[in-house]
């Protein structure tokens, strides 16, 4: 049985039914007790768990991650929550050159099971500190995973993937997929890490997209039926490791690729999939040259039409396929 | 045994100063290796601080956690672990600790407790409190002591790990081994507070400064924090001390410190400090000590042995260990 839930719904039932099932999991961060957490993703987790699962802490980002980190060393399976994902500066140490790299430098003899939780992305009108898209700096730390969900029911499934993991997993949620409805399976499953999915199926192009934007990708599909032209939706879901395989089998039949991401476009995780693209049996079947489309390269600014057109939208994403489609071989 | 070794057993006391020795004896052979080229890299010597890695750790038990830091073979082998696979680590080697994938840095013996050393000055410090939400949410009988420098103690993750340990009353002993310098930093200079204990006062915990070259006095005053972490009384911040006898790492000029100055403190040394308290307790005969001396002279000797002759790591291993 499925029913319509919202993103941030799904990732509280997930966050409920993994408590209820380990008494290993807890969730530790500024806010998640009483208050629910700044988007009450965990409201009422804590009547129903207690204080001591439901850890409110001080504004102490490298201790929260800290916490993640020793806590999961030596038996427990963390949740972590960083409010906003520019805050995960303040945490950098502990996953990086802690979380990522003790059980490699400790020649395998420990692993490091947390799942640090994580809002990012524009459009709520919170400039340049509380709207920044970091991911790809965690998919260049050998040791991390990243996950991020672009549906309810993927957020949900995937989180309790994350939550079995045995290794550090960064879980980038996005703020304005928290109220987004969909319909979500009921009890415990996981979706696997590192399966990318085709969202949509369509022959003419393939657009690669991720977290919120795989929701714009999926309506630029719709308007490019209109159109003629069917556009495949691949979600990679797990940015790190990648399940390549569907993208390059994508591309292989469509023989055009468009890359959508919200981060800025220098040294963004689209430039990761154009290399493996590049590198791949895809190559030879391409049409058009691989297209990206991302965030500007600029901080996220303030004004609302500014931080508008610092993203990709629907209109961006209908006309670089159509133009894409259109370009001569 | 009267009180002025602290309630320690003759045996325990044996005991401390054969760890004491070993790690003089350890390092000074390191260093040696290092400049024949049999090692390469850096490495952190701890020469002069023994007393403070055995004093802490002969407060512990076996199941009890420790943290280290870059400055960890007293820790290491203080915690239990065996000098052949701290060597075979140091050599790079496929039977050493961390599989010659660590080295000097990142020595750890997690079936002692050592859950590592650490590249990072107050590295450790963070994880230490998740260590101990861990040992107190799984009501285990266990504590955590985190050991870090005086260096540590001016990152801001001390902070941050120190305030959240105290609100949470979580079993760690933060444990600041102050041997007077961040690599050239004097603590004179990077602190206005007398004694770093002091800061303990910001945190609402306990705050005690021993002399580190005395181990049992560092024993008797981690002892005490111990038994609080055990019996819910939560974080202590101890400091002890020391100094280090060689420079900061194989790069260091000294020109930040004077010759007379680190002659002061030789001075002081713990290992004769305390070989020399037991002798005059009649704890140790004179011939005992040097049974001692052989042995732990035969155990380096055979540590180095086994490093040499142990295999280098299996290049086609080289991608395990990222992920579980």
């Amino acid at each position: 049985m499925s029913r319509e839930l919202t993103y941030a719904e799904a990732i509280r039932e997930a966050i409920d039914l993994a408590m209820a099932r380990d008494p290993r999991v807890f969730l530790v961060g500024e806010d998640v007790g009483v208050y629910g957490g700044a988007f009450g993703v965990t409201d009422g987790l804590i009547q129903k768990y207690g204080a001591e699962r439901v850890r409110d802490t001080p504004i102490s980002e490298a201790a929260i991650a800290g916490v993640a980190t020793g806590a999961a060393l030596t038996g427990m399976r963390p949740i972590a929550e960083i409010q906003f994902m520019d805050f995960i500066t303040l945490s950098m140490e502990q996953l990086v050159l802690q979380a990522a790299k003790l059980r490699f430098m400790l020649g395998g003899k420990v692993s490091v099971p947390f799942v640090l939780r994580t809002p990012a992305g524009a459009g709520t009108g919170a400039a340049a500190q509380h709207s920044e898209s970091l991911e790809n700096w965690f998919v260049h730390v050998p040791g991390l995973k990243v996950v991020m969900p672009s549906t309810p029911a993927d957020a949900k499934g995937l989180l309790l993937a994350s939550i079995e993991d045995p290794n550090p997993v960064i879980f980038v949620e996005h703020k304005l997929l928290y109220r987004t409805k969909g319909a979500v399976p009921e009890g415990y499953y996981t979706t696997p890490l590192a399966c990318s999915e085709v969202k949509r199926a369509g022959r003419d192009v393939t657009i690669i997209a991720t977290s919120l934007m795989v929701a714009r990708a999926l309506e630029a599909a719709g308007q490019l039926a209109t159109e003629g032209i069917e556009a495949e939706v691949v979600d990679p879901r797990t940015l790190k490791p990648l399940d390549a395989e569907p993208l390059i089998a994508s591309v292989v039949k469509t023989g055009r690729v468009l890359i959508v991401h919200e981060a800025c476009k220098t040294g963004g995780f689209g430039g990761e999939v154009a290399a493996v693209l590049a590198e791949s049996a895809a190559f030879d079947y391409l049409d058009a040259p691989i297209r990206r489309l991302a965030g500007l390269d600029i901080p996220v600014p303030y004004n609302r039409d500014l931080e508008r057109r610092m993203v990709p939208q629907v209109e961006d994403i209908v006309d670089a396929a159509r133009r894409l489609v259109r370009e001569a071989r | 045994m009267n009180d002025a070794f602290a309630g320690l057993s003759a045996e325990k006391l044996q005991e401390m100063l054969h760890q004491m020795l070993l790690i003089r004896s350890f390092e000074e052979s390191a260093e040696q290796l290092y400049f024949q080229g049999m090692i390469h890299g850096t490495m952190h010597l701890s020469i002069g601080q023994e007393g403070s890695a055995v004093g802490a750790c002969a407060a512990l038990r076996a199941e009890d956690y420790i943290l280290s830091t870059h400055r960890g073979h007293g820790h290491c082998i203080a915690k239990g672990a065996r000098a052949g696979q701290m060597m075979a680590e140091f050599f790079g080697k496929e039977t050493g600790y961390c599989r010659g994938r660590g080295g000097s840095m990142h020595m750890a013996d997690v079936d002692t407790g050592n859950l590592g050393a650490n590249g990072i000055v107050a590295g450790g410090v963070p994880m230490a409190a998740g260590v101990g939400l861990s040992i107190q949410m799984q009501q285990q009988d266990r504590v955590a002591l985190v050991f870090f420098g005086d260096g540590a103690a001016n990152e801001g993750a001390f902070h941050e790990s120190l305030n959240l340990a105290a609100i949470w009353n979580l079993p760690v002993i933060y444990f600041c081994e102050n041997n007077q310098y961040a690599m050239s930093m004097s603590i004179f200079k990077a602190s206005k507070v007398e004694n770093l204990s002091e800061r303990a006062a910001a945190y609402g915990i306990p705050g005690v400064t021993v002399d580190g070259n005395d181990a049992i006095e560092v024993y008797r005053v981690t002892r005490e924090a111990v038994e609080r972490a055990r019996n819910g009384g939560g974080p202590t911040l101890v400091e002890a001390k020391t100094y280090r006898w060689k420079g900061h790492s194989k790069s260091d000029k000294q020109r930040y410190r004077t010759k007379e100055e680190v002659k002061e403190w030789q001075e002081r040394d713990p290992v004769a400090r305390l070989a020399q308290r037991l002798l005059e307790a009649g704890l140790l005969d004179e011939e005992a000590l040097a049974r001692v001396q052989v042995e732990v002279e035969e155990e380096i000797a055979a540590a180095i042995e086994f490093a040499k002759e142990s295999p280098e790591p299996d290049p086609a291993t080289i991608l395990e260990g990222v992920y579980a």
